[in-house]
Order: structure tokens, then C-alpha cells, then sequence
């Protein structure tokens, strides 16, 4: 019986300790963001590489997704006769839900991975240690200016995942399936209101710090991993970090939709 | 008053957690001297230097740097008194996203307001001084082992700091590069006779050109603490086996050495050469 609760708690202890900490590490990185004076020149590099580096994914990704919602949307309505509803269906789950949410999971493997391993790498060469000594506050000089870069590039990546979703769901319905184009546009206008739209940008905003702190975090502690050390913690960090942002984003998304609905 | 910049440690105490990695270290590294901590793989040397640079903090003990003991001292202070201290780390630990020269000047481009031919200036006096100048533009995944370690020098002594820390400069380095990171630490000790030079180092070719103070740990324990001639003229058995650079256990290396192979795996083996 005894084993049973030891086997227990651990694990859940382990991860109080594990979301203290990230949690600690998050209050760190936007304190340094008051106190950096030279946060600008280092966010604007890291909206370069979460932002234009990933601009090329989300429009790729976004109009496959919004032509399969269309091609869906369309077989599905047209059983009901309400074909003329596919922008609604389209632009709502885009913007509510889908936009917000794949944007976050394709930024989570392109950029926050590579943050992981970027930071971790820095970690086991001594590279922190270097900035540490120098007086240089490794949260400040890599924690914090991705933080505010998230903070800007996931909501403006969002809005393309949203509009280009758009785009396919009309190449499909109205291109492909003969729809009526007007009808596509009304619907989208008369269904979206200002309320979705801060919805999904105050998710993606959410996504964006969830993401790069669980990111951060896993590279910056990678020396302190119990189940390997050197190159092989950095791999094992990187996919730890993959994996807690995505069943993080998931959870989080959970828990906004049902306070916005 | 002058601060003197000698390190002492006193009865030092150290570990990672709960595993203790020296038990009781004491020694004298005096300003203005080459002193070399000395001693076999995994005998604490690096996790000394760690100590001394506040990466770790001591569980007993006392370490007295610039006057003041740093195990007593609040994080801020130690931060300010630790800008006095240039830390050459052992693969030179240069970022890998900023050239050699933006590495070189980042402690000036992080805490001074400076103008980009103030920095470039700097970058170049300090890379010339370990002739590098002419890689300035270069990224450190671009050049040499011994380059990354000369530039991770060069960055350790802009600022001109009273203390001067290399952990393992010569470690993975053919014997011309090694000697030439010898010339350049005394090179350093010539250019800033004050500064207090500490080299970790197992490379015995290098103490004796180096040093001026020896300091040797083994098992967590310092040994001995003086000249290198008093090094030389010691009896105490492992010093004398560890500069003479015999096994410890010589008869078990041969043993080992002649332990024959399982026949089984030895038949698989030759099969497979053959094959």
C-alpha cells in the first residue's frame, strides 16, 4: 500500500516541482523584460526567426486546412441544404479555434524546438555559464526577448493562418464546388464578430508565452535532466518541450473556450 | 588602501548536491602570479574553479578573493566584485551567434555605452593580442579548437580584469598549439604584472613553463600548495608518481592489458575480419 502511494506521488510531486519552476522562470523572463535596456534589437531578431522564418509553414499549412474545411464543410451542408452557410462554418472555426490553436502546435515544432535545442546546446558549452560570469543575465539575454517576440509574431500568425484558411475554403467552395461567391463572403461577415476574432488573438497571445516559456525553460535546465546528460539531455529536452507545449496549448485552449463562451 | 587580489582557500568544501567532490582544499593563489591548480581527471579541479567563479557555492570552508570571503557574501555583491574576474572557459565557450569580435567586446557592449568603432577597436586590440585580428569576422564554428580557446582568451582580458581564470587552456591541443597558449599566458602575466593568472590543468609540459605557484588536489584533498621546484623536490609518493607519470597500479594495467578474449566472441570476431 505504501509502495502504491510513493509510486503516486512522485510523479505528482515531480510535476508541482515542474510547474513551480516553470512558473518562476516565466516571472524571471518578463521581470528582465522591464529591466533589459537592450531588449528591442534582440526581440526584432527573434520575431525574424519565430516570425518570417515560419511565415512560409503557416500559409502552406493554413490553405491545405482551409481547403479541406471547405471540401467537409460543403458535403456536410449540402445534405441539410444549407450549403450557403460554408463561409460561416469556415471563417468561424478558423478564427475561433483552428487558426489559433495549429498556428501555435506548427510554431511549437519550427521555432520552439529550435529554441530548446539552441538554449540547451548554449547550456552543456558552458555558453550561460560564459554570460553569467560576465555579469550578462542569461534570462534577460535569452529568455526575454522571446517572450516578447512570441507575444507579437503567434497573433500576427494567426491572423494569416486565418485569412489565407479563408482563401482555401473558397478555392474549394467557390472555385472547385461552384458556390456562390457572394454568399461565401456574407456569411463570413455576418457570422465573425469582433468578440471571435479578440478570442483568438488573446489565445493565440496565451499559446505564444505558453510555448516559448515551456521551450525556454526545458533548454536552459537541460544540464539538470536526471535521465541523460549532454547531447543526449538537449534531444531529450527538446522533445520534452515539444510534447508539454502541445498537451499545454490543448489544455489552455480547453480552458479559454469554455471562459469565452 | 589596496585591495589585494590574492585567492586564499581556506579548508574548502564542495559537491553537487549531496555528492561532496572536495572535502578539504586549502592553498594560496598570490596576485600577480601564474599559479596552476594541478591534479588527475576528476580530482575537483574544474569544480574548484567553479566555486571561485560563484558558479556553485561551497557547503564549508572559506575562499577570500579581493580581500573579501565570497562564501559570505549576498549574490549582488558577489556579481560586482566577480567583474574583476575573466573566466577563459575549457572549449572557450564563445556564442555561436555573434562573430569573434562581438564575442570578444560583448562584456563592454553589454554594460558600457559605447559606439561601434569604440567596440571594433576594442575587438581588434584584444584579438591582435592573441593574433587572431584577422579572424575578427569570423563565427566560432569557423575556426580551430585552439583559435575558439585564444578568442575565448582574448574575450577573458578585455576588460582588463585583476583575475584571470583558464580552466584546461591546453587540453585537446597538439603540443606547438599548446605551447603557443603557454607564450600567451605569460604574455599576459608580462602585459598585467598585477593580475592574478589561475590556470586548471593536468598537463604537466605546462606547469613548468607557466607556473609560479602550484596548487595539486587529489581525491578532493590539496596535497601540496608552493613552487614548482618545491614540487620538484617533493617525496611524497603520489606527486612523485604523478610528475614521473607512472600507473597507479601497474601490475593490474598489464593484467588487464593481457586478458584474453572469450574464444566464442574471439571466433565471431575473426570470422567477421575475415569475411
Amino acid at each position: 500500500m505504501t509502495h502504491f502511494f510513493a509510486a503516486l506521488g512522485r510523479p505528482v510531486w515531480d510535476a508541482l516541482i515542474f510547474m513551480g519552476s516553470v512558473a518562476i522562470f516565466f516571472c524571471q523572463g518578463v521581470q528582465q523584460t522591464v529591466a533589459s535596456s537592450r531588449i528591442v534589437q534582440r526581440t526584432l531578431r527573434q520575431i525574424h526567426v519565430i516570425g518570417s522564418q515560419s511565415l512560409f509553414l503557416i500559409v502552406l499549412i493554413s490553405l491545405f486546412c482551409g481547403m479541406v474545411l471547405g471540401l467537409q464543410g460543403y458535403y456536410t451542408l449540402i445534405k441539410f441544404g444549407s450549403v450557403g452557410f460554408l463561409g460561416s462554418v469556415v471563417s468561424l472555426s478558423l478564427i475561433r479555434e483552428l487558426g489559433p490553436v495549429l498556428t501555435a502546435i506548427m510554431l511549437t515544432g519550427r521555432a520552439g524546438s529550435s529554441m530548446t535545442a539552441e538554449i540547451g546546446v548554449m547550456r552543456i558549452s558552458d555558453q550561460i555559464d560564459a554570460l553569467d560570469v560576465m555579469d550578462i543575465n542569461s534570462v534577460s539575454y535569452l529568455v526575454s526577448p522571446r517572450l516578447v517576440a512570441s507575444v507579437i509574431s503567434f497573433p500576427l500568425l494567426t491572423a494569416v493562418f486565418d485569412v489565407v484558411g479563408i482563401v482555401g475554403g473558397y478555392l474549394t467552395g467557390v472555385a472547385l464546388l461552384d458556390m456562390n461567391q457572394g454568399a461565401y463572403f456574407y456569411r463570413i461577415s455576418s457570422s465573425v464578430t469582433m468578440t471571435d476574432v479578440g478570442c483568438g488573438f488573446l489565445k493565440a497571445v496565451v499559446f505564444g508565452l505558453l510555448v516559448t516559456t515551456v521551450c525556454c525553460h526545458q533548454g536552459y535546465f537541460a544540464d539538470k535532466r536526471r535521465d541523460s546528460v549532454g547531447p543526449e539531455a538537449v534531444g531529450n529536452a527538446t522533445t520534452s518541450a515539444v510534447v508539454i507545449a502541445c498537451v499545454l496549448i490543448l489544455a489552455a485552449d480547453y480552458v479559454l473556450t469554455s471562459l469565452f463562451l | 588602501m589596496t585591495t589585494s587580489w590574492d585567492i586564499q582557500i581556506k579548508n574548502l568544501k564542495a559537491g553537487y548536491g549531496d555528492h561532496v567532490v572536495l572535502e578539504d582544499v586549502t592553498g594560496l593563489l598570490p596576485a600577480g602570479a601564474v599559479s596552476v591548480i594541478l591534479g588527475g581527471s576528476g580530482c575537483g579541479k574544474s569544480t574548484l574553479l567553479r566555486q571561485i567563479i560563484g558558479l556553485s557555492t561551497p557547503m564549508a570552508g572559506e575562499l577570500i578573493v579581493g580581500g573579501q570571503d565570497i562564501t559570505r557574501l549576498k549574490a549582488r555583491e558577489y556579481r560586482r566584485l566577480r567583474r574583476n574576474m575573466g573566466v577563459l572557459f575549457q572549449d572557450g565557450a564563445l556564442l555561436g551567434a555573434l562573430t569573434l569580435a562581438q564575442n570578444v567586446v560583448l562584456p563592454l557592449s553589454e554594460h558600457l555605452s559605447l559606439s561601434r568603432q569604440e567596440l571594433r577597436n576594442e575587438a581588434l586590440r584584444v584579438l591582435r593580442m592573441v593574433g587572431l585580428e584577422e579572424f575578427a569576422d569570423y563565427y566560432p564554428n569557423e575556426l580551430s579548437g585552439g583559435m575558439r580557446k585564444r578568442a575565448g582568451l582574448a574575450r577573458a582580458i578585455v576588460a582588463e580584469p585583476k583575475i584571470l581564470l583558464c580552466d584546461e587552456p591546453t587540453s585537446g591541443l597538439d603540443p606547438i598549439t599548446a605551447a603557443r597558449m603557454d607564450e600567451l599566458l605569460l604574455a599576459m602575466n608580462r602585459h598585467f604584472p598585477d593580475m592574478t593568472i589561475v590556470v586548471v590543468s593536468h598537463d604537466l609540459a605546462s606547469l613548468w613553463t607557466i607556473a609560479d605557484q602550484v596548487l595539486v588536489i587529489r581525491e578532493g584533498r590539496s596535497v601540496f600548495c608552493g613552487t614548482p621546484n618545491a614540487l620538484k623536490e617533493s617525496t611524497d609518493p603520489y606527486l612523485v608518481q604523478f610528475l614521473n607519470r607512472s600507473a597507479e597500479s601497474a601490475s593490474d594495467e598489464a593484467e588487464a592489458g593481457h586478458a584474453a578474449m572469450d574464444p566464442a566472441v574471439r571466433a565471431r570476431v575473426d570470422a567477421w575480419l575475415a569475411s
